[in-house]
């Protein structure tokens, strides 16, 4: 992995663990992203991807470990007030893989953004109107679309919503869930083409968890891979997918389908690993 | 020899629609053969797909003819169809947990068809049901169990235990493994082509992973806008698209083996349903429209020194080395 001084961190976990029952979902993960930069997790279903995302956006408690986002504590100084909440939230933003479920069904396009601006940043009220403009603009959205329900818009279109959104409180990092495995290729790449854009505007850190290893190839600088909770592999994402030294990168690997590839062996593999 | 699948200027037509939904579809699958119907969301895949078994939205008036082992399934009657539906063609879904209730045992999901149809004694259904289980790898353990005490990929496993149960000529596989993860999606891939080999069963494969068609299937039609854009072997398809929308679909998928940096995206939106279209329906979306593709519709041609190849594009043949440079990222 890229060696980050500390002052460069704008994310760091260290030492994370969290059991449901008998499950060990993230046992030891510790890695950072630096300011600006796009750090992929990947790994099978189960692997503990999304329990530490809902940690580290504070959706999930962890039984040890740390968060620091700019190096600041988040579960220490924190707290649990409405305050403290809102003050997260303006460091990490989450996207998930269907923003149909996490979007107001009966609120339009332009009042979400106006909703969120009014919760985090109150202060600036006056210039809401022209903010949401701006914010519609960055994901390539328009009037038309301000206006409508969600139900209204295509996936792609709701999953742009769903960035804007994250984007108006301006966070320091922006964590990504499967963000593009709902939606087609086309739109998958105008999506994809977006995030590098906003990332080289705004210098905006992206945690980006995904199964599909083109994707991560794509979109991120580092990797993880994880298995089983645990980090088996870590490292510049070219490297790692150009050399992987773990048997469970290799599988995963192997696992991408492509003329002349043999599932069958990949599913013994699976099974000897 | 018949095909095992045989649609025929096969078009849909939905209420409230401008146009029709699927406007003559031509598709074979043979037997022991598997055939990938790719295309963006909204396309067609699945309306095609569930005419096989006449599973259609309410409101919905057909035209041609669906025949599966030579028998047209859109003048079926009702006791026709629920033997087609038991016995002859199967389907697999995308996601299995919205297709099993979660509130009964394995065991009566994978019977209650044949049980129903009241042509199975009851033992014999709970063999075979045995049966299928070990053919998708899980044990007899699992009749017992409910939905929720599985894995995503091995309630797959039993969905495609399920499809096998009436012994079917042919199985649809509507996105199998869209909601799996890769090595998962590998495992049930391999199984499918397992039992097709096994059984003889023709496979319909649906999904808009363009290298999973390309590594699993004989032949590929990619859709767009409820017309078969183009088809052919896959590897000829993939290696050398002829149609611009098969190329840009290519072209905008992020790959291992591609340079890294941004992707190609295709401009636009596919044509919505409240449109009626006249001329090419991907000639908005196309960087080599010209004044012909706006105007009138291309037909179906066969492509020269190619059997089994047929493309709709006005200039295929003058983009041919164009596309296929493109579609390999150089
Ligand atoms: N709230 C919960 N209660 C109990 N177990 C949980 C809970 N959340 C997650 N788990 C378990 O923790 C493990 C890790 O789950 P997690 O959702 O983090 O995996 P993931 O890598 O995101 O998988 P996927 O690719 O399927 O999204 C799994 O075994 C899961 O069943
Ligand atoms: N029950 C229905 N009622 C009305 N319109 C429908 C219905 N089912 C499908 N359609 C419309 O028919 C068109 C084709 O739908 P279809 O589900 O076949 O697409 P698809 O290619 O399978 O897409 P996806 O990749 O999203 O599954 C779409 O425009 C869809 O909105
Ligand atoms: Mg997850
Ligand atoms: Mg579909």
């Amino acid at each position: 992995m890229t060696d980050v001084s500390d002052d460069q961190r704008v994310l760091e976990v260290a030492g994370l663990h969290r059991a449901f029952g008998s499950v060990q979902a993230v046992h030891d993960v510790s890695f950072c992203l630096a300011r600006g930069g796009s750090l992929g997790i990947v790994g099978e279903s189960g692997s503990g991807k999304t329990t530490t995302a809902r940690i580290i956006v504070g959706l999930e408690r962890a039984d040890s470990g740390r968060v620091l986002v700019r190096g600041r504590d988040r579960s220490a100084a924190a707290g649990r007030g409405r305050g403290a909440r809102l003050e997260r939230a303006r460091e990490v933003q989450m996207v998930f893989q269907d923003p149909f479920l996490s979007l107001d069904p009966r609120v339009t396009v332009g009042s979400v953004l106006r909703e969120t601006l009014r919760l985090h940043v109150p202060e600036a009220k006056a210039d809401h109107d022209r903010r949401v403009e701006e914010l519609l603009d960055q994901v390539g959205l328009g009037a038309r679309e301000a206006g409508a329900m969600p139900r209204q818009l295509s996936g792609g279109q709701r999953q742009r919503v769903a960035i804007a959104r994250a984007l108006a409180v301006e966070p320091a990092v922006l964590v990504l869930d499967e963000a593009v495995a709902a939606l087609d290729v086309s739109v998958q790449a105008q999506i994809l083409n977006l995030l590098a854009d906003i990332r080289q505007d705004t210098g905006i850190g992206y945690l980006f968890i995904t199964h599909d290893l083109g994707v991560v190839r794509c979109v991120t600088e580092d990797v993880v891979v994880m298995r089983h909770g645990r980090i088996v592999e870590s490292g510049r994402t070219a490297e790692v997918l150009a050399d992987p030294q773990h048997a469970y990168t290799r599988l995963l690997l192997d696992s991408v389908p492509r003329p002349g590839w043999n599932p069958k062996a990949i599913a013994v593999a699976r099974r000897a690993l | 020899m018949t095909n095992t699948l045989e649609i025929d200027g096969l078009r849909l037509h939905l209420p409230g629609a401008a146009r029709p939904v699927l406007a003559g579809i031509d598709l074979t699958v043979g037997a022991r053969e598997t055939v990938a119907l790719v295309g963006e969301s909204g396309s067609g895949k699945s309306l095609t797909s569930r005419s096989v078994l006449r599973l259609l939205p309410p409101g919905a008036t057909t035209e041609g003819r669906v025949a599966v082992q030579g028998q047209d399934v859109l003048t079926m009657d009702a006791k026709q169809l629920r033997q087609l539906r038991t016995h002859t063609a199967a389907m697999i879904f995308q996601d299995p947990r919205a297709a099993i209730n979660p509130l009964r045992r394995i065991g009566d999901f994978l019977t209650e068809s044949l049980r129903l149809n009241a042509d199975t004694p009851a033992q014999q259904a709970d063999e075979r049901a045995v049966r299928m289980l070990d053919a998708v790898g899980l044990g007899e353990r699992v009749l017992r169990q409910y939905p929720g005490q599985l894995s995503g990929g091995m309630l797959q496993r039993v969905m495609i235990a399920s499809a096998l149960m009436g012994d079917p000529a042919l199985i649809l596989a509507d996105e199998p493994t869209t909601a799996l993860d890769v090595t998962t999606q590998a495992e049930v891939v391999g199984l499918l082509d397992d039992l097709r080999e096994r059984f003889g069963t023709g496979l319909l494969f649906v999904t808009h992973d363009l290298g999973l068609a390309a590594a699993i299937s004989d032949r590929v039609y990619v859709m767009y806008a409820g017309r078969i854009a183009e088809t052919g072997p896959a590897e000829a398809l993939f290696d050398r698209p002829r149609h611009p929308y098969t190329a840009a679909l290519l072209r905008s998928t992020p790959r291992l083996d591609a340079p890294q940096g941004r992707l190609a995206a295709i401009k636009g939106q596919p044509p919505s349903l409240k449109e009626e279209l006249t001329g090419c329906p991907f000639a908005a979306r196309c960087p080599f429209a010209t004044q012909a593709c706006a105007e009138e519709l291309p037909p179906h041609r066969p492509v020269p020194g190619e059997p089994d190849r047929l493309v709709a594009c006005h200039h295929s043949d003058q983009l041919a080395d164009q596309l296929a440079g493109s579609a390999a990222h150089d």
